[in-house]
Formats: structure tokens, C-alpha cells, sequence
């Protein structure tokens, strides 16, 4: 039940914004619509209604901006490594772990290193990241994951553990 | 005002594509490839949404920032697909690489994989 009502809550919160209107008509049909479709996807939906915590919400605030620097730096990267005349990449794939431990973490863990400076993530095996590095600083795993996992981690499992 | 700031972010977000496609050019294999094609064109999609919003405004505004936060969800799964599916079926990383860890897992990663497909059911019934 709570993972239905969590799906509803988010679902007409997409609707209200999609319409962008409050006439009766559309909050009917919206709300029709999300009550049919929480009740059909909640229980195979990952969010329970934990996510709705202010607190969540808050951190979420904080890395949101945080994630933005980091984009636009992985995007200067990029053009840098891009533009110069040598193309300078030591590419190589590195395993990394993280202490992540939920789905939804680790899927928004493996995004963030996915759009952060020079970092892809391949495939996700347990607790095993294997992320395509375009410039392998060090071979120490540890120091890997230091520099590719922590800078993200602490945010993200304030927000969804 | 909006109008011009509107124009501006539309002007960087091209560019943006535009770096991405030459790393799409000059750099070596598929993984580094995705690399620049999946950074510069979300950033870049996701500028010229945002200055479409603002010169627009309203419902627009609304609904080029929800496009936007669905491409940064999809983008990089969709990368992180390409970039597994071509590992899994064997195209090679550029001959200078430093390492490849997923290699030497790979054995046992597909190992796991075909074990999985049979109880994959039964996994989901779990983490849910």
C-alpha cells in the first residue's frame, strides 16, 4: 500500500507539471489516471514512501548543484581532451566498490559517474562498479575508489538509505 | 531579456553537441567515444531545453525542464547499455589501454548472467 501511494504521489506530480493547469477537468483525469496507475505499477515500483522524507529532500536540494559542477567540469574535460592536438587519454577499465546497498542508490551512483569528469560506468555486479576511466590516474583499487565512488557516496546515501 | 538569456543558453548548448560530435570523430573506441558522446550532448540537450524554457516561459518552462531531467536519467543508462552489451559481445578496448578489469571478470560475469536468466524471477520477488 505504501509503495502504491508513494507511486500516486510522484505520479500526479509529474501530471500537475506536464499540464501545467488547475481546471477541474485535467485534475480529475489526472487523478484518475495516476490512482489507476499506482495501483497497477506500486508494488513493482522501487520507491516507498521514505522518499518523500523532507529530509531526503533536502540532501537531494544540495546535490543537485553539486552534481552540475561536476557535470560542467566533465564537460570541459572532455572538450579539452577533445581539442587538443594529441588527444591525451590513458583509457582503461577499473573495478571499484561501493557501500551502497539499494537499487535506486546505486542506479543514481552509477549516473553520476556516468556524467562526472572522465568516468563511465560499464556493469554493476553486487557491490562491484566497472567503470571506463578515460584517464587512469593510479592502479591502487583503493585510491580508484577514493577518487571515483567518494565523491558522490556520501550524498547519495544520505538521500536513498 | 528571457528572450536573449533564452537564445545565449541555446548558443552553448549547440556547442556543447557540437564538441561532442567531434570527440565522436577523433577519439579511438567505442568506450571512450561514448564517453564524449554521452557528456557533452546531455549537457548540451539539456542547456538548449532549459534556454528553450526561459524564452518561453509558463507550461513551457515546466515542460522543457521535465524533458531535460528525463534526459539526464536515460542518457547515461542507455550509454552504460551500449558500453556492457558491446564489452559482453567482444569489441576489444583501444590497443594502449592501461587495464581492463572487466576482462579478466568476464568469465565469470557471463557465467552469472546465464545462471541469472533462470532465476531472475525469483530475484525480483526478492529485492521488491
Amino acid at each position: 500500500m505504501q509503495k502504491r501511494l508513494a507511486a500516486f504521489v510522484l505520479l500526479f506530480g509529474f501530471w500537475l507539471l506536464l499540464t501545467w493547469s488547475v481546471e477541474a477537468g485535467f485534475l480529475v483525469v489526472g487523478l484518475l489516471l495516476c490512482a489507476f496507475l499506482g495501483l497497477v505499477i506500486g508494488e513493482r515500483s522501487p520507491y516507498n514512501m521514505s522518499l518523500l522524507n523532507p529530509v531526503r529532500w533536502f540532501w537531494f536540494l544540495l546535490y543537485v548543484p553539486y552534481f552540475f559542477y561536476y557535470c560542467v567540469k566533465a564537460n570541459l574535460d572532455v572538450a579539452y581532451r577533445v581539442l587538443h592536438p594529441d588527444v591525451p587519454i590513458r583509457p582503461g577499465i577499473v573495478k571499484v566498490r561501493t557501500e551502497l546497498t539499494t537499487e535506486l542508490g546505486k542506479t543514481f551512483l552509477a549516473n553520476s559517474i556516468t556524467l562526472t569528469p572522465g568516468t563511465l560506468t560499464v556493469d554493476i555486479v553486487g557491490q562491484d562498479l566497472y567503470v571506463h576511466w578515460i584517464n587512469v590516474q593510479t592502479a591502487d583499487p583503493d585510491e580508484q575508489t577514493r577518487i571515483v565512488v567518494k565523491r558522490f557516496e556520501g550524498l547519495l546515501k544520505r538521500i536513498f538509505e | 531579456m528571457s528572450e536573449l538569456i533564452g537564445s545565449i543558453l541555446i548558443g552553448i548548448g549547440v556547442a556543447f553537441d557540437l564538441l561532442g560530435t567531434i570527440g565522436l570523430v577523433r577519439l579511438p573506441d567505442v568506450y571512450n567515444r561514448l564517453q564524449a558522446a554521452t557528456k557533452c550532448v546531455t549537457l548540451g540537450t539539456c542547456l538548449i531545453l532549459v534556454g528553450a524554457g526561459v524564452a518561453g516561459g509558463g507550461s513551457m518552462a515546466a515542460r522543457s525542464i521535465i524533458c531535460a531531467v528525463f534526459i539526464l536519467i536515460t542518457s547515461p543508462v542507455g550509454a552504460h547499455a551500449l558500453a556492457r552489451g558491446s564489452h559482453l559481445g567482444g569489441v576489444k578496448l583501444w590497443e594502449k589501454s592501461l587495464v581492463d578489469k572487466y576482462e579478466e571478470d568476464a568469465q565469470q560475469i557471463k557465467r552469472g548472467l546465464q545462471q541469472g536468466e533462470g532465476n531472475s524471477a525469483a530475484a525480483r520477488g526478492e529485492s521488491s
